[in-house]
């Protein structure tokens, strides 16, 4: 099933990626962000400056491009998403309600952001870091195309490019299933 | 198995009603026994899935969050981003956060279960594996060296003194064991900005620790721990990484269809090559095969050199007879955490889990209506942060299936619930979630002051003086 979400609107996107940049700055000092009370029913997605403080900037012409994309999730529900040049996979999937987590909030120290990206995509982008590699090596279900969203920006020339989220399910039900790594 | 009476339909508590009510969606409301990262995750897939469910979490400690706050290392602040996503868990109307309550104490699962639709055990796994060997006294759990320097309240008290220590041994090959080689041979200046306790950073200052040996019983190719642990090692400044180059090489050819499968493996044995044996100054990180303790004494480790037998996947330790004196200040062992029962649920204890399938709790094969399980109390003690996320996400849909199936009964109004507790004492000394945040803030602000992200408060008593319990 197609469904084409309205993303977020241009100026909250800029807003939250550049407080996003300066917030990465302050990330070793990382306090828990204050919420506020969403009545939603789906999974919150928190972004990782408050939404009130978005406000403060003034909006600007925007000379970035727009890039419209397509996350396929694990039950084949396909979810078209729209996002600026520079943002990060993670944050568009959150910014689309696609079904991906995002446990450390895009600081490459967990594997729950793990996108599969088409070849031709794939072999265009640079390496991953070692970093980002160490943490590939922990997601389930790993491919030859896998990447960690939140370290994947968007380009223009990835215009209409599909990413397969994977199959998040192991055989937890299994008796004597082998151990992870931990 | 231990034994376990089914709690029967039947209120043992004459002044508590209990409605059966054939709509599924009503009245449902869930206890958690455990506000660690797999009760947090359990919490938040039945808020995105559900519309009325309630949801009350019990921690024994003031603090929630568990190992996330206890066991991820101080220098591994963004492991702990994920707090962010409890904190909107725990400021959802539908869901109260019941600190300092021991379920077991004087309040019991078998109340618990009385008063809410289902429980869900996600109280982890509190023991210890044993080395089994003699000395076993002289030697520090690792995880009770961890929640020292993590301010844990209960680990205070950890005995020890790194002025007098030079060597430490660290039995096991995990990543526990990684990060407390890591704390103990990290330069200190790199730790001050850190949420590690002032009292550890204090002993760490003044250590003279400088050689650290991690030792496994079986090979190179058996280990544990993961590539992102092990290269952060190779990145303490002129740290001189050891490790018989010869053994790794030869395991790595013998085996070599074996490596090239698995893309972890091959990368870390990569890593280890291009760094073991480098110059570097005077501290040195050893890793050590093919060894197992056999005795502690005061004066270090007596090892019996293994071999490995069988195939490389399930290779088994086999005593060669041959022994290695280690002299060693401190021991610490990391073989392992253990799950232990909770009265009123069942146990298995040849796994050392609570049975289940697929989270649904059962007890000699049949399902428990109304129990679960998740993260570490379901599954054993192994997996990371994200591990735990998918397992207490498929613990919680078990419970909404169940719910939407009209399998879970409801259960008793707030207030009927609240009066349950107030019986068992709960309510006059619990930390609400309200409460937790206001000590929370002044951990911040006093960590603020020092150039760290917090301060921890290490005692209990402490804590609940700030928060006015």
């Amino acid at each position: 099933m197609l469904r084409a979400l309205p993303g977020t609107p241009g100026l909250l996107r800029t807003c939250t990626r550049i407080a996003m940049l300066s917030s990465r700055a302050f990330t070793a000092c990382r306090t828990p962000v204050a919420t506020h009370q969403r009545k939603v029913q789906h999974q919150q997605r928190q972004p990782l400056w408050p939404v009130q403080h978005a406000h403060r900037f003034s909006s600007s012409a925007l000379l970035s491009k727009d890039v419209t994309v397509t996350f396929i999730e694990p039950d084949g529900n396909e979810i078209q998403a729209t996002g600026e040049e520079g943002t990060n996979l993670m944050e568009l999937a959150h910014e689309n309600d696609v079904d991906l987590e995002g446990a450390c909030e895009g600081a490459c120290a967990c594997s729950t952001c793990h996108v599969i990206l088409e070849d031709k995509v794939f072999d265009s982008l640079p390496e991953p870091t070692d970093e980002e590699n160490d943490m590939l090596d922990l997601a389930f279900a790993l491919t030859d195309t896998s990447r960690l969203g939140c370290q994947v920006l968007l380009s223009s020339d990835m215009e209409g490019m599909r990413i397969k989220l994977p199959s998040a399910t192991r055989n937890f039900y299994v008796d004597g299933a082998k151990p992870a790594h931990h | 198995m231990k034994v376990f009476a089914l709690l029967s339909p039947t209120i043992r508590n004459s002044s508590t009603r209990r409605l059966f009510s054939v709509t599924p969606h009503r009245d449902t409301n869930i206890a958690i026994v455990g506000g660690g990262a797999a009760g947090f995750y359990t919490a938040a897939r039945l808020l995105s899935k559900t519309t009325d469910t309630t949801i009350d979490i019990f921690e024994q400690l003031p603090t929630p969050h568990g190992l996330v706050r206890y066991g991820v290392a101080p220098d591994h602040p963004e492991v702990k981003n994920c707090m962010t996503k409890f904190d909107q868990v725990s400021s959802n109307p539908r869901v109260r956060y019941f600190g300092n309550v021991r379920v077991g104490g004087t309040l019991t699962l078998d109340t618990l279960r009385s008063m809410y639709s289902g429980v869900v055990l996600s109280y982890g796994a509190s023991a210890d594996r044993q080395l089994g060997i003699p000395g076993e006294e002289l030697v520090v759990p690792a995880r009770r060296f961890v929640a020292w320097y993590n301010g844990l309240p209960e680990a205070q008290g950890l005995d020890i003194d790194l002025r007098r220590v030079d060597r430490v041994v660290i039995i096991g090959h995990g990543n526990v064991a990684l990060d407390c080689a890591r704390i103990l041979l990290t330069d200190p200046s790199d730790l001050a900005s850190t949420d590690i306790t002032a009292q550890a950073l204090s002993a760490l200052r003044e250590s003279n620790v400088k050689h650290v040996e991690m030792v496994g019983r079986r090979g190179p190719l058996q280990v544990a721990f993961t590539t992102k642990e092990l290269r952060e090692m190779t990145k303490i400044p002129h740290l001189r990484i050891l490790c018989d180059r010869d053994l790794v090489a030869s395991e790595c050819e013998k085996w070599a269809s074996f490596v090239d499968s698995s893309r972890s493996l091959k990368r870390m044995m990569d890593l280890l090559m291009s760094h073991a044996g480098k110059d570097g100054g005077e501290k040195s990180f050893t890793l050590s095969f093919l060894k197992s303790p056999v005795e502690v004494t005061e004066r270090g480790v007596r090892f019996q050199v293994n071999r490995l037998d069988g195939p490389v996947d399930q290779a088994k330790a086999v005593g060669t007879g041959e022994y290695i004196d280690t002299p060693s200040g401190l021991v610490l062992r990391s073989v392992g955490y253990a799950t232990t029962p909770i009265a009123g649920a069942p146990f298995d204890e040849r796994r050392r889990i609570v049975p289940n399938i697929a989270g649904r709790v059962t007890h000699n094969g049949d399902v428990v209506p109304g129990l679960y399980a998740a993260g570490w109390a379901k599954r054993g003690p192994v997996g990371v942060i994200a591990t735990t996320m998918q397992d207490a996400y498929r613990t919680g849909d078990a419970i909404i299936m169940d719910i939407t199936n009209g399998h879970l009964r409801s259960g008793l109004p707030r207030d009927s619930v609240d009066e349950g507790l107030r019986e068992s004492g709960v309510l006059e000394s619990c930390v609400t979630n309200e409460q937790w945040k206001h000590l929370e803030a002044f951990e911040v602000e006093a960590g603020r002051r020092v150039g760290k992200p917090r301060e921890k408060v290490t005692s209990v008593d402490r804590m609940l003086d700030i928060i006015g319990v």
